[in-house]
């Protein structure tokens, strides 16, 4: 088991670095030149020159990247050219924000996505099954910007029940930072369980049709029994699906945090966008890039503790 | 005279399709003596494995339709329901099943799986049901079996897998065990040792046994009585050693002279000509007539009875004075 774990950890090192060229590159890709929006319309060629070399952008872009590298190494994601606040400083600050809604939005999908599949798979091709499929298919299919929209115009503007957009004030209750998130987390929360209900479906059905249910059967095993052998056997796929989903939900949703003007990282990736902040887009996009790399990391050590074939493989 | 441990009359099977219902089993009399082995042959789709899953009331209720009378031991087996029905799977009856490699759950331990079927019929701790999981491994011969108990499925060969599964549906001591062709997935040498082992454990449990297979030499090596099926039907039925030498219907010689064992060396293996009718549009009459190099249009009249021929010997066929 130790040897599976350190392999895992070993093969998530050039996936990382793999990540690390592809934030670089793909923002370096992208048009547009940050200094114009740190620098007045009318600069001299001179300020200019000098600004970009003290942002390091007149070196060559393997320079660029190693020198970039190297402070990320060092816990160092640079200055954020918008604010000049440091990146680290403004990720630790946004991503609290999207942790919170993220984790409550992974629980509402998880144990909403496992009843509705539970069930679904069970029962397939019965009313049950065609209610909670129903339901799956208009949680993954409803574009979740419109879902948010939706959700603030009835409960906050009609009905007044929860406030429409942002987390608050420092210092509020509990019970009022919770009346921020919930519509944030259930508009987030409806994609993941879709597809989770959706493939849980899948699986509880495929297993309950193989020989070795037929065989508990046979040997006497009653539902209760035969429900911990379905779900064993289908743990080590719903991990995975459910990891991939919890990975986007953790990497925020630009869009969902944009229409709640949700403070986390998704906004502040919408902002550096705009305001082509390469340091802070960097260092965002690593930073959520590393969570998922890190989240898969998990599942892959967790899948052998349901089915031993996988450790083997 | 005792009554027989199973008695099976007019058991029929159909399951319901979006076509209609198709008929696998089509009112078969079956009866096993305590401690008899009762071999069933037949090809593919016979319904051999159907009767046999009707028998431990495993197939899937919503889609079977099964009719009939079915009694094990005074138990009205048709009429069993919840935990009575729970109880008798496994406990009075168990089953072989052909795979072992899909029959067994691949993330649980073989181990686990022997004794959760122990603790389901019987009140023991789980120590105890630890300890009769490795009994059972002993008893089939499983090499080093006390590290074998904590063995994965696929830690295993499929021989060695096939007597991990032989000790499971053995474990709760159950008064008839169902063999379903469980030497079909097995090489040909590992075949020869299962076939050894179950009748060897046969004997010493005394269990009755009713074991289905496509090979005519393994039903000879193992069984008292054989049954023939054709197309959810017994054709013939009999004492092995009557049946096999001395087949009466077409059916069961075209069945024996197809074999390698039935060929006469130097000359071509007889197949059947035509394949087996299919079940959703049975011929009227004689099912096999359609293939029988004997059929006469009395064939098609109607579906000929099993017509006893002396002591256990009954026998399904019009003709069967004519061609004898």
């Amino acid at each position: 088991m130790l040897g599976y774990i350190l392999k895992r950890l070993l093969y998530a090192v050039p996936v990382t670095l793999a990540v690390s060229i592809i934030c670089f590159s793909l923002v370096q890709l992208a048009p547009g030149d940050p200094l114009t929006v740190v620098l007045p319309a009318d600069a001299s060629q001179e300020i200019v020159d000098q600004t970009r070399a003290r942002y390091g952008l007149d070196k060559p872009l393997p320079t660029q990247y190693l020198l970039w590298l190297s402070n990320v190494l060092q816990g160092d994601l640079g200055t954020s050219i918008a604010s000049g606040r440091s990146v680290s400083s403004e990720i630790g600050h946004a991503i609290g924000y999207t942790l919170s809604v993220a984790v409550l939005a992974c629980l509402l999908a998880l144990v909403a996505g496992l009843a509705l599949g539970l069930v679904a798979g069970y029962t397939m091709g019965s009313p049950m099954d065609k209610i909670a499929s129903a339901t799956a298919i208009s949680g993954v299919s409803v574009p979740h910007y419109w879902l948010g929209i939706v959700l603030v115009v009835f409960f906050s503007v009609k009905l007044g029940w929860f406030p429409a957009m942002g987390a608050g004030r420092s210092g509020q209750s509990l019970g009022d930072a919770l009346s921020f998130m919930i519509l944030p987390v259930l508009t987030m929360a409806a994609m993941p369980a879709g597809i989770i209900t959706r493939s849980v479906r899948a699986l509880v059905a495929e297993k309950l049709g193989q020989e070795f249910v037929t065989a508990l059967r046979a040997k006497g095993m009653t539902s209760p029994h035969i429900f911990a052998h379905v779900v064993k056997n289908a743990a080590p796929t719903a991990l995975a699906v459910i990891g991939v989903q919890m990975g986007y939900l953790m990497a925020g949703s630009i869009l969902v945090e944009t229409v709640f003007a949700w403070p986390g990282t998704g906004l502040l990736l919408n902002n550096a966008i705009l305001t082509r902040d390469i340091p802070l887009l960097q260092g965002t996009i690593l930073v959520l890039a590393l969570i998922f790399v890190a989240l898969n990391l998990i599942v892959d050590i967790l899948q052998p503790l349901f089915d031993p074939r996988i450790q083997r493989a | 005279m005792n009554t027989p441990l199973l008695s099976a009359k007019d058991l029929t099977v159909q399951f319901r399709t979006p076509k209609g219902p198709i008929t696998a089993v089509n009112g078969i009399d079956l009866t096993l003596e305590r401690g008899e082995v009762l071999g069933i042959i037949g090809e593919s789709g016979s319904g051999k494995s159907v009767t046999m899953r009707a028998l431990l009331r495993i197939l899937p209720e919503a889609k079977t339709e099964i009719a009939g009378d079915l009694k094990l031991d005074g138990k009205d087996v048709l009429s069993l329901k919840g935990h009575d029905l729970a109880a008798y799977r496994g406990g009075d009856v168990s089953m072989v099943f052909q795979e072992p490699a899909t029959a067994l759950d691949p993330v649980f331990t073989i181990g686990t799986q022997i004794s959760e079927t122990v603790r389901r019929h019987r009140k023991v701790s789980r120590k105890d049901a630890q300890a009769r999981a490795l009994e059972m491994l002993e008893l089939v011969r499983i090499p080093s079996p006390a590290s074998r108990l904590g063995n994965y499925p696929h830690e295993m060969s499929g021989g060695m897998r096939q007597r991990a599964m032989i000790a499971l549906a053995l474990a709760a001591g159950p008064k008839l065990l169902l063999a379903d062709e469980p030497t079909t997935a097995l090489d040909a040498t590992v075949q020869i040792q299962v076939i050894l082992l179950l009748r060897e454990l046969q004997r010493e449990m005394g269990m009755a046994t009713i074991f289905v297979t496509h090979d005519v030499g393994v039903a000879a090596e193992i069984s008292d009585r054989i049954a023939v099926m054709y197309a959810g039907r017994i054709v013939e039925t009999g004492t092995a050693a009557e049946v096999l030498k001395n087949p009466k219907h077409p059916y069961t010689q075209g069945l024996l002279s197809s074999t390698v064992q039935g060929a006469v060396p130097g000359t071509p293996i007889k197949a059947i000509p035509g394949m087996p009718p299919d079940l959703a549009q049975m011929p009227p009459g004689c099912a096999f007539a359609p293939r029988c190099p004997l059929a006469t249009s009395a064939c098609q009249a109607a579906v000929p009875d099993l017509r006893a021929q002396g002591g256990e010997r009954r026998v399904a066929c019009v003709r069967l004075e004519e061609i004898a």
